[in-house]
């Protein structure tokens, strides 16, 4: 931060170097939810019941399980990039700045962790 | 922030333009796809954290979302819960369809009027045309 020359001033507070790496982001996991997400709406299309059983059966195999956690990992960090944006444009003041900024971190990393979590647990047995 | 506080004019905002298509669907990006952010991924988090919990706990989720047998509150929650599994069905594909016409215009390509407004609109058509297919699949073989 400066010394008062206009420099000075906004030295620092930009995004320098690291300008695209949001937008680039957004669209990696865009493209990863291309495959991921018709995989998860054409697998439960083609699942015969929606009992307990069923469902519980197909999610504790390896590529159905592999993908939810692929989709755990990529669809939530591709939705906290685009919370974070809309955010950003609606959410004035240093206040709501630091409430944003405490929401998109800690929120997606609970809900990651907790599916994964749950996940692991459907794969290798427990309820 | 800065623009709060000073007098410097604001851009204008919704009112101020005529509607078109290639507006409608750049709102209707973002609206599905913090439909889908919310909604969404906490619905996908309710569902597996059931499946996980064991079988009672995933009869709890059928009940409240899909067929209102638990108690005369999940009867409400159930109407909610169909209305808001098409609707994410329809927010999925919008927001895919929408999602690609960005791809194409980062590259540069599609900001002819006509071209624009046209494949905007078939953003629309497909996700309703999608949506329609996926549920009368479900609806007719199960």
């Amino acid at each position: 931060m400066g010394n008062g020359t206009s420099i000075g001033r906004v030295r620092g507070l930009g995004s320098s170097h690291h300008g695209t790496h949001h937008w680039l982001a957004t669209r990696l996991t865009g493209v990863g939810n291309l495959v991921l997400i018709p995989y998860l709406v054409i697998s439960l299309m083609l699942l015969n019941s929606y009992d307990y059983a069923s469902v519980h059966a197909w999610l504790a195999q390896p590529v159905p399980a592999t993908a939810m956690v692929l989709i755990l990992l990529n669809t939530v960090y591709h939705a906290r990039l685009g919370v974070q944006v809309m955010l950003e444009d609606y959410v004035h003041g240093e206040g709501g700045r630091v409430a944003t900024w405490l929401l998109i971190n800690i929120v997606p990393a609970a809900a990651t962790v907790f599916g994964v979590v749950c996940i692991v647990r459907i794969a290798l047995g427990g309820a | 922030m800065v623009q709060a506080s000073s007098n410097r004019p604001l851009s204008p905002h919704l009112q101020i333009w005529r509607w078109g298509p290639a507006m409608l669907v750049s709102i209707l990006h973002r609206v599905t796809g913090n439909a889908l952010a919310f909604a969404g991924l906490g619905l996908l988090l309710w569902w597996i954290g059931a499946i996980a919990a064991g079988e009672s706990s995933y009869q709890v989720f059928i009940a409240y979302v899909w067929t209102g047998t638990a108690s005369s509150l999940s009867v409400l929650t159930s109407i909610l819960g169909k209305v808001a599994l098409i609707g994410l069905t329809w927010a999925f594909f919008q927001h895919l369809a929408t999602g690609l016409r960005h791809l194409v215009l980062d590259i540069g390509a599609g900001y002819e009027l006509d071209a624009n407004a046209r494949w905007s609109t078939l953003t629309i058509v497909f996700s309703v045309c999608a949506t329609a297919l996926v549920w009368a699949y479900l609806l007719l073989s199960h």
